[in-house]
């Protein structure tokens, strides 16, 4: 079985986000592989193993051309890449970003496309919906738990009040929620093996798209401003004397809610 | 350009609409023009004098989507009503977890863009504009759509104050239902839960990786329940194991805007603020006098939650 993981290269989410002049989050430095991506490439692998082998392929998009994400991927154990790289792929929007992997995963002919719920530093939510419309694909989102047999897929899918079983059939996209399955940490040998692995970077010309109909240009959508929104005043901040647990008791009886 | 028509996609559960959908059409009339409902699966029946009395003038529907997921036969229902030369010109979802796949489906069939996580939405001059924040919520980012109607937006809960318009029960439109798709549900299991909806609850009590171990957790759910709210968590803890997803807050769980929000043993993580911090007030223990949850606190105490918590929860089962 076949398996591409679209992976998302971020900034790391510990710093503090910074924005471009022209409003687009700063994506210069240094890109991590996104924490919510790590439980689909561990997933991928484990479903690879379960269907007795298969190749799991990454699909990644990112202005820049960086790779440091893309090879934390393989060293966990993904076999290639696919990244497709361009400038003007900046203020890309969901669903060119769809659009964009659609046409990379296409190249891949995978049986099983996986993908995050949402991405860690854009969290639209909605690009692999939008990637599974695109290919036609049948799609499960919000996929807690996953299990493959032959050409049909079982999912357990997180809801508002507890999680359904949905069943579809192969070749589909699932989106898996975080903690899903527990991350590999690459070995040793699985960093060594990751620097020679391939990774196809390719133009959106390669793929071709028309760069004036993908990115800023083509985002249907424009910045207008960026301000900061109000903060909330800070209150009272008490040390534990023995007594805060009256401090509380209080506060809640002053709000009549008890 | 005033809006001339605005479809907000409805859900519901056992019959009951959902607040968000009750939220947007709240909204939606106050953006002008014609409101009308759009409804994936169920019985439109059921729910039309409630979608009335909030301000639709119309409800289109699918009908029973015989086991499927909403996005694939919603979107394509959607796609083909407009199709057909009945356009709105913006649509309104829920950031939830169908308003998102009918969405994207949508997006894709229209070649129209989405923009998400939206907590204000107005129009301003010739153009629609939606109002996102960033790094959670210290930023707020306005984006203007600028391709064709009809314009999709997906709304984050909580953003606007449902409110009642006193409509008649709508007229319910059957629309035609072009592509089920594959993905079929074959059998739902609901987590029994006590008490309110962590959404609706007055009070919201919740645990974070502070409380030391997932046994500890159980102080969260018996002050909860002392105080007839409803137990939440950070995420970290949900990651862990300790507590479902659904008891999750912030920017990838639920969004909750009670009168009082008690954090015992939370950091204050951007993404878990962006979660709670409209909530009318805060109460936060914590260890730790540099938390970032005391930024937001207006009543902070600065200590042990094994101590804190018993003490507080005896005093409360006491009155
Ligand atoms: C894309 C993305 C989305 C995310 N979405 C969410 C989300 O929706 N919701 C969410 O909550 N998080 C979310 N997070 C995670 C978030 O960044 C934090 O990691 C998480 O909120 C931390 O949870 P915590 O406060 O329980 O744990 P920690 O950050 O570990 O904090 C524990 C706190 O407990 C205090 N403490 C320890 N022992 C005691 C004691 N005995 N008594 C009192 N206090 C004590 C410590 O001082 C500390 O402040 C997201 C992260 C990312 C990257
Ligand atoms: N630029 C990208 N490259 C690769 N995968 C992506 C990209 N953007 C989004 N995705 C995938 O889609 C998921 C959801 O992203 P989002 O819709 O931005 O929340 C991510 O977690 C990735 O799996």
């Amino acid at each position: 079985m076949n398996v591409v993981v679209c992976v998302k290269q971020i900034p790391d989410p510990a710093e503090p986000g910074k924005l471009e002049a022209d409003n687009t989050l700063d994506r210069s430095g240094k890109l991590i592989l996104d924490e919510s991506d790590s439980y689909g490439v561990e997933m991928a692998l484990q479903l690879a193993d379960a269907a007795g082998g298969g190749e799991v392929t990454l699909v990644s998009m990112t202005p820049g051309g960086e790779t440091s994400g893309l090879r934390t991927a393989l060293a966990m154990g993904a076999a290639k890449a696919i990244l497709v790289s361009d400038d003007a792929l900046s203020g890309a929007g969901a669903l060119d970003t769809a659009k964009v992997l659609a046409a990379a995963i296409r190249r891949a002919e995978p049986d099983l496309v996986l993908a995050a719920t949402e991405s860690s530093d854009g969290y639209t939510g909605t690009v692999p919906e939008q990637v599974a419309a695109l290919l036609g694909l049948s799609s499960i989102t919000f996929a807690k738990h996953i299990e493959i047999s032959g050409e049909t897929v079982n999912v357990q899918r997180q809801t508002e009040l507890g999680f359904d079983e949905v069943e579809t059939t192969l070749p589909a996209l699932i989106s898996v929620t975080a903690g899903v399955v527990e991350p590999r940490y690459p070995s040793f040998k699985g960093i060594m093996a990751a620097k020679s692995k391939p990774v196809d970077q390719v133009t959106l010309s390669d793929l071709g798209i028309d760069a004036a109909t993908v990115g800023a240009a083509g985002a249907g959508q424009e910045t207008v401003s960026v301000d900061d929104a109000p903060a909330r005043e800070a209150g009272e901040i008490v040390e534990d004397d023995g007594e805060g647990y009256a401090k509380i008791v209080a506060y809640l009886e002053s709000l009549k809610v008890i | 350009m005033a809006l001339n028509r605005i479809w907000v996609y409805a859900e519901a559960a056992d019959g009951k609409v959902a607040p968000i959908t009750l939220e947007m059409l709240a909204k939606a009339r106050e953006l002008g023009g014609t409101v009308e409902a759009v409804y994936g699966d169920g019985d439109a029946d059921a729910i039309a004098e409630t979608l009335g009395a909030h301000g639709a003038t119309k409800i289109y529907a699918t009908g029973d989507l015989q086991g499927s997921t909403p996005g694939v036969p919603v979107g394509s229902a959607l796609a083909k009503l407009i199709g057909d030369g009945d356009a709105p010109d913006l649509i309104m979802f829920g950031t939830t977890y169908e308003g998102r796949d009918v969405a994207a489906r949508l997006s894709v069939a229209l070649d129209r863009p989405v923009i998400t996580n939206n907590t204000d939405i107005a129009v301003e001059g010739d153009a629609v504009v939606v109002t996102e924040p960033v790094f959670g919520g210290t930023k707020l980012v306005r984006t203007r759509f600028t391709a064709g109607a009809p314009h999709i937006a997906l709304i984050r809960p909580k953003s606007f104050a449902a409110e009642e318009s006193g409509g008649g029960a709508p007229e319910v439109v059957t629309i035609e239902v072009p592509d089920y798709g594959t993905a079929k549900v074959r059998n739902r299991h609901v987590e029994e839960t006590t008490g309110p909806k962590l959404d609706e609850a007055a009070i919201v009590v919740s645990g974070g990786r502070g409380l030391g171990e997932a046994a500890k957790y159980e102080i969260i759910e018996d002050l909860a329940k002392a105080l007839k709210g409803a137990p939440g968590a950070s995420r970290a803890i949900v990651d862990a194991g300790w507590v479902p997803y659904s008891y999750q807050v912030g920017q990838t769980g639920k969004v909750v805007k009670p009168t009082v929000y008690i954090a015992a043993g939370i950091s204050g993580a951007t993404q878990h603020l962006v979660g709670m911090k409209g909530a009318k007030n805060i109460i936060a223990v914590n260890k730790d006098p540099e938390a970032p949850i005391f930024g937001v606190a207006d009543l902070g105490i600065v200590g042990d939650v094994h101590k804190v918590l018993p003490k507080l929860l005896e005093a409360l089962q006491a009155r």
